[in-house]
């Protein structure tokens, strides 16, 4: 193992301001900011819809703030269409049935030391390593 | 009121994903990449929002009432069942292969990239038909 590429500062910095837009939403909202169900409440579930719909433009206008400070932002997705369907499913069903993602249960609900959310957490980056391991990076 | 908080948390939120890098696939797969070459940097973005978010939350909850609405809302469920493990497995396949879990691809919405629509377009089919799954059983 080799270790390549670790930006540890601009991802501690990230890390401290996600816990504060997770913070905020906790405070003033009274809800966890669990991407994966503010996403699929928004479809799925009538209550909070406009708050959930902001809170995903927020999300989007996020990077674009990023972009006008006069960052360059890099992001190198997968051009294999059959991936990106294949993945995009799988992450939406199993958040769905999980009821958590990485800010669900990996942020919101390691920082209430749920072990319900610990459980999920080792899963998914489990799974994960597994499938690096299997199929590579593409 | 709740509008306003929940659209400028939003912006926080996908601001920190773009300082983090994890809006690049590219640095997901290289944290899940440990018996290659390995890109530590997601591990730090969990730890730093984490080291935020839990003790404030804690001290919070103890004080206080929420500002805009009436109590906090926390998930009850404490048991660890099936469909956690299994839900869980099964998204981790999908971060592995591709590189995004909701967060960041909702934020890649705003570089014009086909295949990022594309990609959240069937993560929200996805929703469906995991929702589907759950009011079966």
């Amino acid at each position: 193992m080799n270790i390549i590429n670790f930006t540890p500062l601009p991802a501690m910095t990230g890390g401290f301001l996600i816990g504060f837009a997770v913070f905020l939403f906790y405070i003033f909202n009274g809800r966890l900011a669990g991407v994966s169900s503010i996403a699929s409440d928004s479809i799925l579930i009538g209550s909070n819809r406009i708050d959930n719909l902001l809170f995903l433009l927020g999300l989007i206008i996020g990077p674009i703030f990023y972009s006008l400070s006069g960052n360059e932002i890099e992001s190198v997705l997968t051009n294999s269409l059959p991936l990106i369907i294949i993945g995009g499913l799988l992450v939406g069903v199993g958040t769905k049935i999980a009821n958590g993602c990485t800010s669900g249960h990996g942020v919101c609900g390691i920082s209430r030391f749920s072990i319900r959310s610990i459980t999920a957490t080792i899963s998914f980056i489990f799974t994960g390593i597994i499938t690096i391991l299997i199929f590579g990076i593409k | 009121m709740t509008k306003l908080s929940s659209l400028i948390s939003g912006i926080i939120f996908g601001f920190g994903l773009t300082v983090s890098g994890m809006v690049n696939p590219q640095k997901v797969l290289g944290f899940l990449n440990i018996f290659d070459e390995w890109d530590p940097s997601l591990g730090f973005v969990m730890v730093g929002a984490i080291l935020i978010f839990s003790p404030l939350h804690f001290i919070f909850k103890r004080k206080f009432r929420p500002f805009f609405t009436q109590s906090f809302i926390i998930p009850s469920k404490e048991d660890i069942d099936k469909n956690l493990i299994l839900g869980s497995s099964i998204f981790g396949i999908g971060w592995g292969l591709v590189g995004f879990c909701p967060g960041p691809a909702i934020s890649a919405i705003s570089f014009i990239n086909i295949n990022v629509y594309i990609f959240v377009l069937l993560m929200f089919v996805g929703f469906y038909l995991g929702n589907f799954f759950l009011l079966k059983k």
